[in-house]
């Protein structure tokens, strides 16, 4: 990797967002829209005294979920569109290294979701009253890993994708199940062991479980930042996966 | 070590065709050469094994003395696409620029670059509203900006008026006497005119490497179009060495 070319190459993905000007604005409301759903959904719901209600626990699921669905989707039509258009062939002429393109798009979409959790945070906030023990900061932290997940997963199939069909169709092969198992539908531990082995396996289930912890902890807790760290090492992992399924020669 | 490129009895597979077969020739150092043939022939092919991002099934390819596809060659070659791949949704100047970035250039000569492909009253421009003709000068200044000491340009005057034609051989005849080494493909026979050297392809194999004038000579006519379609004839009417021998048994 090389800072020089790192930093041009996040520059230019961000020249990009930012010539586009109803992308910004999708990034921006829809999770906020979608809160506001959530919340009508279950304004009327009874709430057991010393509980969360239905709203905080499940906005607060939200907040980590939206960035990574979004990010997913966006980051896997950027690279194709890379390949597509014959950019990526040319880039890989240059001293650009693969690594650099890659965390380019990391760090441009984590700035990206930086933007938009903060949006949407400071709605779930202040206009709906979400209630956490743990700070709206480590929220929006998490959010952003989350992100940056989504990134990551999103650069790595998008190297199996030969077409926006088949980029598309990665949506419900590799994001759906781990929103289903991650313990918003049925706690973890409620689930048959296969179930919970898989979940086990899927990233986002421990980014879930960090936001749950700042729910209900005042102070991050062991297993917050345990759970962190697991998506952390997450990221890396596909990040270098992605890599080295770039091929700079192909026939 | 004159040379920029030596090619060595290069073999190409695509897609279950012999595409190149068995290419051995040399590009000299600071000069113009044209890669001549029709289309499929295997010019692009041809290019994509010298920058070194085609799978190659034998032969070798040297490249200003390395092994095509080192990477220390990266700074030093610079590829212009047949399709223009430079970013749709971002300006001339920022493409230019991000470019030159790349090669450790800056904002001069990125506007330098545009001006010599006569883009500088477009430089504010997304390249998605540009023509056709516009959009592959644009792709064009992308892989001069980082002043490569080889230049490998895939058909750079599709779809140019005459007058841009004109101005954009004068460039390259001007970076040869800087000594830059372009190696310049085209279907068109009156752009060979204007090459110091010629490779001819036809269906993966070299028909002709010479100067026009001495391709001129060898044909016996002035118009190197009638002096292509001779040298093709006469390649298809001179039996090979083998078949000589295998003749004059069965006479």
């Amino acid at each position: 990797m090389n800072p020089r070319i790192l930093a041009a190459t996040t520059g230019r993905i961000l020249r990009q967002l930012r010539h586009d000007r109803r992308t910004i604005a999708l990034l921006v409301v829809v999770p906020s829209v979608l809160l506001t759903l959530v919340y009508f959904m279950y304004a009327d719901q009874p709430t057991r005294p010393g509980q969360p209600t239905t709203f905080d626990r499940i906005a607060l699921v939200m907040l980590g979920i939206f960035p990574f669905v979004i990010m997913f989707l966006v980051t896997s039509i950027a690279m194709l569109r890379e390949r597509t258009s014959g950019t990526l062939e040319r880039l890989l002429t240059t001293p650009l290294g693969k690594l650099d393109l890659l965390f380019g798009y990391g760090i441009a979409f984590g700035l990206a979701a930086a933007v938009q959790a903060a949006v949407a945070a400071a709605v779930a906030y202040w206009i709906f009253d979400l209630e956490t023990a743990g700070s709206i900061g480590l929220v929006i932290g998490i959010a952003v890993l989350d992100a940056v997940l989504g990134v990551a997963l999103g650069l790595l199939c998008s190297a199996f994708a030969r077409t926006e069909f088949q980029a598309v169709q990665f949506l419900p092969v590799v994001v759906i199940p781990q929103l289903l198992l991650c313990g918003l539908f049925v706690a973890r531990d409620q689930m048959a062991g296969w179930l919970q082995a898989l979940s086990d396996a899927f990233p986002l289930s421990y980014a879930i479980e960090a936001l749950q912890e700042v729910g209900a902890h005042a102070e991050p807790t062991g297993r917050m930042w345990r759970d962190v760290a697991v998506v952390f090492g997450a990221v890396v992992l596909a990040l270098v996966l992605a890599a080295a399924t770039l091929r700079r020669r192909s026939g | 070590m004159d040379d920029a490129i030596a090619v060595h009895d290069l073999v190409v597979d695509r897609g279950g065709r012999r595409v190149l077969d068995g290419i051995s020739c040399r590009v000299p150092r600071g000069a113009v050469t044209g890669l001549l043939g029709p289309s499929g022939s295997g010019k692009t092919t041809f290019m994509r094994a010298v920058v070194g991002v085609q799978l190659v099934a034998g032969g070798t390819v040297t490249v200003l003395g390395q092994p095509a596809g080192t990477p220390a060659l990266r700074h030093r070659v610079g590829y212009l696409t047949q399709a223009p791949s430079v970013y749709a949704d971002l300006t001339v100047r920022e493409n230019a620029r991000y470019f030159a970035a790349l090669f450790g250039r800056g904002r001069a000569e990125a506007d330098r670059a545009i001006s010599d492909v006569g883009l500088a009253e477009a430089a504010g421009q997304l390249v998605g509203t540009l023509s056709g003709g516009q959009r592959s000068r644009a792709s064009l200044a992308c892989a001069l900006v980082g002043e490569p000491e080889l230049v490998i340009l895939d058909e750079p005057t599709v779809g140019q008026d005459p007058v841009l034609r004109a101005d954009l051989w004068a460039r390259f005849h001007a970076m040869a006497a800087a000594g830059t080494t372009l190696l310049v493909s085209s279907h068109v026979m009156d752009e060979a005119a204007r090459c110091d050297r010629l490779l001819l392809i036809r269906q993966g194999r070299l028909i002709a490497d010479d100067s026009p004038a001495a391709i001129r000579a060898a044909a016996g006519v002035d118009d190197l179009d009638e002096a292509f379609l001779r040298l093709i004839r006469a390649g298809e009417a001179t039996p090979t060495s083998t078949d000589a021998t295998d003749a004059r048994e069965t006479a």
